[in-house]
């Protein structure tokens, strides 16, 4: 089946997320939209899905025009699609998600799923899929959910096949297989719109690439173009993707995570006998799927989550039991990781936000008033020095872009004089370009001598930043590498591979004669001292 | 200092289950031996099971009220104790024993009281078939509750929809002097109040809480207005509605403590079983259902295969408002001669309750609704015999029981993920 998007624009109010788009997706054919976050690769796919409707142009299916009113109308023309955010009934089998909506019946309209169990088998066996038609979908792994939303394209004979960032939820390894799940359809002739913005991905796996930005296609490339052209491509002007970060410098551990465990209200235990040190100078860096704790323990250092057992110390004093309150004096900077809702108050003005956890202290707070000149003063200084891109402070923080946004909140935490800096999901949703500036940021706030944590599930920015990286997986941290540890030692690892086995697996996928390094394998320990770059972590500094 | 592995040094966090259950356990355990054992009276309680017309008669209990709850008090400090020990090894109780030792303390109680009262005997055949028949009308406000919280819409009017069905009922079969009139204009008077609910929570957004609580009070002020201009009136001719009869099925309905309770029924007390197992098998069983369900579960999941989540939403809701009504003319065709201000009687609100406790499955909220029954029917039975406890008290121990029953028995029940939020597209 060939699909074709004739000058579609897509318009909420005056603004355009898609402006006079020309695409054409041929039969068995990976079609890859890159963008940034927001370039409107979203919007154009619902608009192609029916669930939005095109401003202007066309949709033509074999070079006939058509017109989709719906979910529905896009489902019975072939077009099936994987939404970014899995659209599963969570409580659900897998057999009644799957047949939800085009179910098999019996006479009265009474269910009949022994017809869509044979389909998912059918469909499960061909791919190898290994899918259980009667699990309760909550209860599966992301990779698996994402397998049935596959299934549930295919069993309504989708011809193409919309995957909206599949990867952004899965491990390395699991992106590994999806790519040849991607690969395996193809053969089998269904046609692929693979939206992403990982320019790794979307060079092993693509036919041609659509680049979109700010809602205009602005080339179509053969997938061997080269990464750094992409991402110019992407982004509009010349970016330099790598930060060549000076080595790490570390001084004496200030933080001392010991044997912290939480189990939430639910009693599932997320956090379960965690300890590390992050040292003075240096950036440690939490890697792991989402969902694995990551949440839990920065949460537990700022104490918004009780812990159950365990110790959080930094420089000598216990921060379990103090109030958050407390440990923001006691120089925690902290950066949490949904900025609109937890690092903003978005109705507030910018030059309020920006004073959120200061607002008390002077200069800005005297008695029961509040000095605005101060807090006037102080909103130019950050703005200017974070190149926030607003006209006026006054401006609410709902104005912004998610990278100003982001900007603000980054600004407003290093404002003060830290003993520790949090940063979790630092750029998530932020375009390239300011990727570029955060990153430097932290990387200033390390050379200061802050220690310094970043959360992140994008293993492209752990590898960016890291001095060491501590692998969280179901709670517990399953080793701490080295910065420079490889992917797929690290995708390994976060699949929950112990550390030592990650090593050999990959040493083994790889087959390349490189010698296996005696690589430390003691969880807590610094990096070993044959790395240059990291040794200086050694015992007699800690003391 | 940064090479300590923390292997020695680890606590284990082995979290122990709450400590909740055998607490409730021991303090039963000990209520019914001191209490209801020792403090009890020593006369005999008697439970007769059969009634005159029956086809056979069962011989009646009769229970030593002391002795009784003392070996009832042991079993259920076993219980308890049973239940500590699991605790100590990480585990907890099972069911059926939770079941045993509420059922145990309830009969224990029962034993009590009649032992205690004036008149040393009830009659649980009758017990139980009244239960029933105060449970009629929560049946009917639970199921139209189910429908409405699994499409994703809370519907807090129940009370509203009951009211409005049993004032529709009185005054169309007292003007036609058919009482299947009424019952149809019940079904259409909950339609109506559905529709605004319907109309606000879907079309306009409103907060479900609030049109559901403002409806409530919105339709007892008219059909309080109207009771006093109207009814009051003429209540030749506006408030005194045809009745539904009782009809019994010959033969079965002899059958003792079931055949009343099966086969004994008004028109409306059949039409409760068969509705409570068509929406069962409707939300279970039936494409219709697992449609339902997902808009009340995923609504943007629903949108994206083609389901029209709001229409869905709008016809489950118009159709908990005919069940309701239907239930709210029980009130004024069977139970009570005419229409009386309020005569709902917050009925709505335990049939709520009851969605809860049943955890939004039509036959837990049917056995829900029982339970709540035969606490109301229990407290009528208990003061008419005398017992030492204050009728105040009495007159308490639905609602008691609905709290207990839904705070402490249910726990963290989860309900429709989506019911309460409007479904916008974007």
């Amino acid at each position: 089946m060939k699909l074709e998007l004739r000058g579609i624009s897509k318009a909420f109010g005056s603004f355009y997320a898609n402006k006079d788009i020309d695409l054409v997706v041929d039969n068995a054919q990976i079609h890859c939209l890159l963008g940034e976050n927001g370039a409107g690769k979203s919007t154009l796919m619902n608009v192609l899905y029916g669930l939005y409707q095109p401003t202007e142009g066309q949709i033509l299916i074999d070079d006939k025009p058509v017109q989709f009113s719906g979910p529905g109308d896009a489902m019975a023309a072939g077009i099936g699609m994987v939404h970014q955010h899995f659209m599963l009934i969570p409580v659900f089998t897998v057999a009644e998600n799957i047949a939800l909506g085009a179910e098999a019946t019996k006479a009265g309209g009474v269910l009949d799923l022994q017809i869509t169990r044979k389909k998912i088998r059918e469909i499960s066996d061909r791919y190898g899929f290994d899918v259980d038609p009667d699990a309760i979908v909550e209860d599966l792994p992301v990779g698996v959910q994402q397998r049935v939303e596959i299934i549930k394209a295919l069993v309504r004979e989708a011809k193409v096949l919309i995957l909206d960032e599949p990867t952004a939820v899965l491990t390395p390894q699991e992106t590994d297989e999806l790519l040849d799940i991607m690969r395996q359809l193809k053969a089998n002739g269904t046609s692929i719109v693979f939206i992403s913005h990982k320019l790794r991905e979307v060079r092993a796996v693509s036919d041609v690439i659509t680049v979109v930005r700010r809602g205009l296609v602005i080339d179509s490339v053969p997938p061997e173009t080269s990464t750094t052209d992409l991402a110019n491509l992407m982004v509009g002007r010349a970016v330099q993707l790598n930060l060549n970060k000076e080595a790490a410098t570390p001084g004496a551990a200030s933080l001392m995570v010991r044997d912290v465990s939480v189990v939430n209200a639910a009693g599932t235990t997320t956090l379960d006998h965690v300890s590390f040190e992050i040292h003075q100078g240096e950036i440690l860096a939490v890697a792991g799927v989402q969902g694995n704790g990551q949440t839990e323990l920065t949460e537990a250092i700022l104490g918004t989550q009780p812990v159950t057992a365990g110790s959080i110390k930094l420089d000598g004093q216990e921060l379990v039991g103090k109030s958050v309150k407390a440990v923001l004096r006691a120089g925690v900077g902290f950066v949490p990781e949904d900025r609109s809702v937890h690092g903003l108050v978005t109705q507030f003005s910018i030059e309020e936000n920006l004073i959120l956890d200061l607002y008390d202290r002077k200069p800005f707070g005297k008695g029961i008033s509040m000095n605005l000149d101060a807090m006037k003063k102080n909103a130019t200084k950050q703005i200017a020095d974070f190149d926030v891109r607003t006209d006026n402070p006054l401006n609410p923080a709902s104005s912004l872009s998610g990278g100003n946004q982001q900007k603000v909140v980054m600004a407003r935490e290093l404002s003060r004089d830290l003993k520790l800096f949090i940063a979790s999901q630092p750029t998530r949703g932020v375009d390239v370009g300011s990727i570029e500036f955060l990153h430097r940021r932290i990387v200033a706030e390390r050379d200061k001598g802050t220690p310094v944590m970043i959360v992140s599930t994008e293993l492209d920015e752990v590898m960016e930043l890291a001095d060491r990286i501590a692998v969280l997986y179901k709670g517990k941290i399953n080793g701490i590498v080295p910065g420079n540890t490889s992917r797929e030692v690290l995708g390994l690892m976060m699949a929950g591979v112990s550390q030592e086995d990650a090593i050999s697996q990959a040493d083994f996928v790889k087959a390349d004669a490189e010698p296996l390094e005696a690589q430390p394998v003691v969880s807590q320990a610094p990096p070993s001292p044959h790395k240059p770059k990291h040794s200086t972590t050694a015992e007699g500094d800690a003391q | 200092m940064t090479t300590t592995t923390s292997a020695a040094l680890q606590p284990s966090i082995s979290l122990l289950p709450s400590k909740k259950t055998p607490i409730v356990l021991s303090v039963i355990a000990l209520i019914t031996l001191i209490s209801f054992g020792f403090l009890g009276s020593n006369q005999a309680a008697n439970f007769s099971l059969s009634t005159n017309t029956d086809a056979f008669k069962i011989p009646d209990l009769v229970f030593p009220g002391m002795a009784t709850n003392i070996v009832f008090g042991v079993l259920l400090l076993a219980v308890a104790g049973y239940s500590w020990w699991l605790r100590s090894k990480g585990r907890t109780l099972p069911t059926y024993a939770v079941v045993l030792a509420a059922v145990l303390f309830v009969l224990g109680f029962l034993i009590w009281v009649v032992s205690g009262a004036n008149i040393n005997s009830i009659s649980l055949a009758s017990l139980l078939a009244g239960a029933v028949v105060l449970a009629v009308p929560l049946v009917f406000g639970s199921l139209s509750g189910v429908l409405c919280e699994r499409a994703g819409v809370v519907n807090i009017a129940i009370e509203g929809q009951l009211l409005g069905g049993a004032f529709t009922a009185a005054i169309v079969a007292s003007i036609t002097k058919s009482a299947f009139a009424g019952l149809i204009a019940a079904g259409i008077a909950g339609a109506l109040v559905s529709l605004v609910l319907a109309l606000f929570a879907i079309k306009y957004m409103v907060n479900q809480i609030i049109v559901g609580v403002v409806l409530n009070v919105l339709v007892s002020g008219i059909t309080g207005f109207l009771f006093t201009t109207v009814m009051q009136e003429d209540p030749e001719l506006f408030n005194s509605p045809a009745h539904l009869p009782v009809v019994a099925i010959p033969g079965l309905s002899a059958i003792p403590v079931l055949g009343p309770i099966l086969f004994k029924q008004s028109v409306i007390g059949y039409l409760m079983y068969l509705a409570v197992f068509l929406v069962w098998f409707g939300l279970f069983k039936t494409r219709w259902g697992l449609r339902v369900r997902a808009v009340g579960e995923h609504p943007k999941a629903a949108d994206t295969l083609g389901i029209k989540v709001n229409a869905t939403r709008f016809w489950n809701v118009t159709l908990g408002g005919i069940i309701a009504g239907i239930g709210g003319s029980f009130f004024t065709l069977v139970a009570i001669d005419s229409f009386t201000k309020e005569i709902s009687g917050g009925r709505g609100f335990i049939a709520l309750a009851a969605v809860i406790f049943g955890r939004w499955n039509p036959i837990g909220a049917f056995a829900a609704a029982l339970l709540f029954g035969f606490a109301d029917n229990l407290q009528v039975i208990l003061t008419i015999i005398g017992t030492p406890v204050p009728s105040q008290f009495m007159a308490m121990m639905p609602y008691l029981v609905t709290i207990f029953a839904v705070a402490g028995l249910v726990g963290r029940s989860r309900g429709p993920a989506a019911a309460g939020e409007p479904y916008v597209k974007e």
